[in-house]
C-alpha cells in the first residue's frame, strides 16, 4: 500500500469540507481547533493517506501540499505479475 | 512644439489629424463611425497598418475606449476619436484611465446636441470635456484647435502631454474643423519618440514584480492617496496653459472665444476696429488648464468682456470665475449647431460699446 | 515541481503553483473561483509562459484576481474585459492574453463585448465562471440564473414572464466562426478539476495558432449566494445547473 501524507496550510483553510468528501480513504477531517479567521481547518484524522492528491485538486484555497512514498525499485517476478 | 514642417498642402481637418497621429508615432487606434469624424477612422484603416499602427473598428464607442485602455496599459501610444454622443459613451472609460493613470488621446469632433442632436458643429461639450464628464475628481488635458493646421499640430502636443503626465488628453474640435479643408504643413515623422513605460503590462519578467493597471483602490486611505496624487498632477499641469492674444494690449472690449468661435470673434474684432472700437480677442488654446491668470490680469485693463461660444454659455462661467466680478462679462452664443456670424458678434460689441458710451475714436 | 523529499523519505507530488502569489484568496469557503485561479496559474507555470502572459480581471467576485495571479494584469471596467483584452492582444499579438470573467460581467453588461470579441476571432482565452448569481454585490440575479431560482432580486424565484430565460451565452459563442475552442467544464470533483485543467491547457496551447477565441466556461458554485454549504452547493449544482448547462465540449478544432 503506497503511503502518503498531506500538509495543510491551516491559516488558509476555510473549513469548506470539499476535500473531506474527495478523499477515497476518508483520511481527512475537521480539526477541533480554529484558525485566526475562525474557521475549523482540516487535518489528517487517519494515517491511511495514499498521497493521491484528490484533496489538493479540489481545494479552493490551494492550501494542501501532498507527499507520496517514493516508489522503491523492487526486484519483481516476471512482468506478468505486474497489475 | 515646433517640429520641422513640410511645405503646405490642402487637407481636410479629420484627415490632417489622422495623418499627424501616424507621424506622431501612433501605435493603436480603436474607433467607431459617427458623423462628423468618420474620416479619422477611415483614414487610419487605410494607412495605419502599413505605418505600424494597429487599427480596429470596435462594436461601439464603449468597446473602443476600453480597447484604448488595454492598449495604453500595455504601453502603446493609443488613441480614439468620436463625436459628442460617442464621447458620452466613453466617459466611464476616461474616468478609469485617469485613475489608472493611462496616457491616451481622445478626439471629440463635437456636434450639436443634446441627444442625438445634429451633425453640425457645436461647442456644447465644453463642460463635459473640462469639468470631467465621468465620475470622480479628474480632468482631461484639453486642447482646442481652431484651424486644420492646429488639428495636426495638437496631436503631437496631446500625445506628449498625456504621456508626460500619464493622463488622457483630449482634442476638442468640432464638425466644421473636421470637415473643412485648409492649407496645412504637416509636422515631420518621428519627431515624438516613444517614451519609456516601465509600468506597462508587457508580461512579467522574473526580474520584477508584476505590473498591475487598475483604478480599483478599495481602502479609502489608498484611494485618497491616489486622489492626492492626481490633484498634485493637475496642479503641475497648470504650467502647460496656452492661449493666443490678438490685439489685447489696448483692447477695451475683450472677446474670449476658442476653436471655431475664435475665428468668428477674430473677424468681429477686425470689423469693430474698423469702426474705431478697441476690441481684442483672448483665445484659450488649452481649455484645461484654463488660462484664468491672463484673463484676470487683462481684466484690469478692459472695460468689458464678451464671451462668444457655440453653446448656451459654458466657458463663460470660467471667464467669470477668472474675472471674479471685477468686470462685466457678457455672452453671445448660438446653439444647436448654428454658427454665429461675425456681424452678429459685431452687433454685441457695438451694443456693449454703446452702453458704456465708449467714444469711437 | 522540484522534488522535495520530506523527513520520512516521501516525495512531493503536489503543491501550490509559484504563479499564485502568497496573498490568501478572499473568496467565500468552497467557492470555485479559487480552484480555477489555481488551475489557470498551474497551466501558466507548467507551460513556462508567466513572462508572456497578460491577464484581464473583471468586475465581480474576481475583481481582485490580480492580487492572486502573479502575472502582469489589468483591471477592466465592468463588462469590458474582453475589449481591454483585445486592446492588449492587438498590441502584443504573440503574447498570451486571457480575460477572466463572471456571468454578470460577461453575459449581462458585457454581452456586446463578449460576442464581438468572439466574432472577431480574437486570439485570446476567455475564462467564464458561471455561478448563476452576482456574488460580489450580495447574490442578485444573473443572466444565467435558473428559472425558479431564488436570488436577492428574484425573491420569489426567477419568473420567465418577468425576467426572461437563463442565457446560454456559451452556446451562442460556439455558433460563431471566430470561436476556435469552446467548452463547458466544472471544478466540483477531482475528475472535473482534471478536465478543466486540461481544457485551460489546451486553450492556451491553441492561442499561438491564431485560429480564434478559446472560451472555457466553468459552471461553478456560490455557497454564500445560494445560501448552502459548499458540499450542498456542489450537489445542488449537479442536480440543477448541469441540466441547463451540460458539461462538455461545444466546439473543438477540426
Amino acid at each position: 500500500m503506497i503511503r502518503g501524507t498531506i500538509a495543510v496550510a491551516e491559516e488558509l483553510c476555510k473549513g469548506c469540507e470539499l476535500c473531506i468528501g474527495s478523499c477515497p480513504q476518508e483520511s481527512i477531517g475537521l480539526s477541533e481547533k480554529i484558525n485566526i479567521k475562525g474557521y475549523r481547518f482540516v487535518m489528517l484524522v487517519q494515517e491511511n493517506c495514499t498521497g493521491c492528491t484528490n484533496c489538493a485538486l479540489v481545494c479552493p484555497e490551494a492550501a494542501i501540499t501532498v507527499y507520496r512514498q517514493k516508489k522503491t525499485p523492487v526486484k519483481r517476478e516476471p512482468a506478468l505479475a505486474e497489475a | 512644439m515646433n517640429q520641422k514642417k513640410e511645405p503646405p498642402r490642402l487637407m481636410k481637418g479629420n484627415e490632417a489629424l489622422a495623418e499627424a497621429a501616424l507621424r506622431a508615432g501612433l501605435q493603436a487606434y480603436f474607433g467607431y463611425p459617427i458623423t462628423p469624424q468618420s474620416e479619422i477612422l477611415e483614414y487610419l484603416t487605410e494607412h495605419g497598418a502599413k505605418r505600424g499602427a494597429v487599427v480596429l473598428q470596435a462594436e461601439s464607442e464603449l468597446a473602443a475606449i476600453n480597447m484604448v485602455y488595454g492598449a495604453a496599459g500595455a504601453g502603446a501610444r493609443a488613441m480614439t476619436s468620436s463625436s459628442s454622443p460617442g464621447i458620452s459613451l466613453m466617459q466611464e472609460g476616461l474616468s478609469y484611465m485617469t485613475s489608472a493613470q493611462l496616457p491616451c488621446l481622445v478626439v471629440n469632433v463635437s456636434r450639436g446636441g443634446p441627444g442625438l442632436g445634429t451633425i453640425q458643429p457645436a461647442q456644447s461639450d465644453y463642460f463635459q470635456a473640462t469639468k470631467g464628464g465621468g465620475h470622480g475628481d479628474y480632468h482631461l488635458i484639453v486642447l482646442a484647435p481652431s484651424s486644420v493646421q492646429e488639428m495636426a499640430d495638437f496631436v503631437f502636443d496631446a500625445f506628449r502631454l498625456s504621456e508626460k503626465y500619464r493622463n488622457p488628453a483630449m482634442i476638442l474640435a468640432d464638425g466644421a474643423l473636421g470637415q473643412m479643408m485648409e492649407k496645412v504643413s504637416l509636422p515631420a515623422e518621428g519627431s515624438l519618440p516613444p517614451g519609456d513605460k516601465p509600468w506597462a503590462t508587457v508580461g512579467k519578467p522574473a526580474s520584477r514584480e508584476r505590473n498591475i493597471i487598475t483604478s480599483l483602490f478599495i481602502e479609502p486611505e489608498r484611494m485618497e492617496e491616489v486622489n492626492l496624487h492626481l490633484q498634485k498632477k493637475y496642479h503641475e499641469i497648470q504650467q502647460e496653459v496656452r492661449y493666443e492674444e490678438i490685439e489685447t494690449n489696448d483692447a477695451e472690449i475683450l472677446l474670449v472665444a476658442f476653436g471655431l468661435a475664435a475665428r468668428i470673434a477674430q473677424k468681429a474684432v477686425e470689423l469693430a476696429r474698423e469702426k474705431g472700437i478697441k476690441a481684442g480677442l483672448l483665445r484659450p488654446i488649452t481649455l484645461y488648464p484654463f488660462p484664468s491668470q491672463i484673463i484676470s490680469s487683462l481684466s484690469r485693463k478692459v472695460i468689458s468682456f464678451l464671451v462668444v461660444e457655440m453653446n448656451a454659455g459654458q466657458m463663460v462661467e470660467d471667464v467669470r470665475l477668472a474675472v471674479a466680478g471685477g468686470r462685466p462679462v457678457a455672452f453671445k452664443g448660438r446653439m444647436g449647431g448654428m454658427i454665429p456670424s461675425p456681424e452678429e458678434v459685431l452687433e454685441e460689441i457695438e451694443s456693449i460699446a454703446e452702453s458704456y458710451r465708449i467714444p469711437a475714436v | 515541481m522540484e522534488v522535495v523529499t520530506t523527513t520520512n523519505g516521501m516525495e512531493l507530488v503536489y503543491q501550490k503553483p509559484s504563479t499564485l502569489t502568497d496573498t490568501p484568496f478572499h473568496y467565500c469557503p468552497g467557492c470555485g473561483h479559487g480552484v480555477v485561479h489555481k488551475l489557470l496559474m498551474e497551466v501558466v507555470e507548467e507551460m513556462g509562459i508567466q513572462e508572456q502572459t497578460i491577464g484581464i480581471a473583471p468586475v465581480g467576485c474576481s475583481v481582485f484576481a490580480y492580487n492572486y495571479m502573479n502575472v502582469d494584469m489589468q483591471e477592466a471596467a465592468h463588462g469590458r474585459a474582453a475589449a481591454v483584452a483585445t486592446g492588449v492582444k492587438r498590441v502584443f499579438p504573440d503574447k498570451y492574453v486571457f480575460s477572466y470573467q463572471g456571468d454578470g460581467d460577461l453575459a449581462a453588461i458585457g454581452t456586446g463585448e463578449t460576442i464581438h470579441t468572439a466574432n472577431r476571432g480574437e486570439n485570446i482565452l476567455v475564462v467564464f465562471i458561471n455561478n448563476a448569481i452576482y456574488g460580489m454585490t450580495g447574490g442578485q440575479m444573473a443572466p444565467t440564473t435558473l428559472l425558479g431560482m431564488v436570488t436577492s432580486t428574484t425573491p420569489f424565484g426567477r419568473q420567465q414572464a418577468v425576467m426572461g430565460f437563463p442565457l446560454k451565452i456559451t452556446d451562442l459563442i460556439a455558433q460563431l466562426p471566430g470561436a476556435y475552442y469552446v467548452t463547458r467544464q466544472a471544478v466540483h470533483t477531482t475528475n472535473a478539476v482534471r478536465k478543466t485543467k486540461k481544457a485551460l491547457r489546451l486553450a492556451l496551447e491553441y492561442q499561438p495558432r491564431k485560429k480564434g477565441i478559446c472560451f472555457v466556461e466553468v459552471v461553478s458554485n456560490c455557497p454564500s449566494g445560494w445560501k448552502m454549504t459548499p458540499v450542498e452547493a456542489n450537489a445542488w449544482m449537479e442536480k440543477n445547473m448541469f441540466p441547463m448547462y451540460p458539461l462538455g465540449d461545444l466546439k473543438v478544432p477540426q
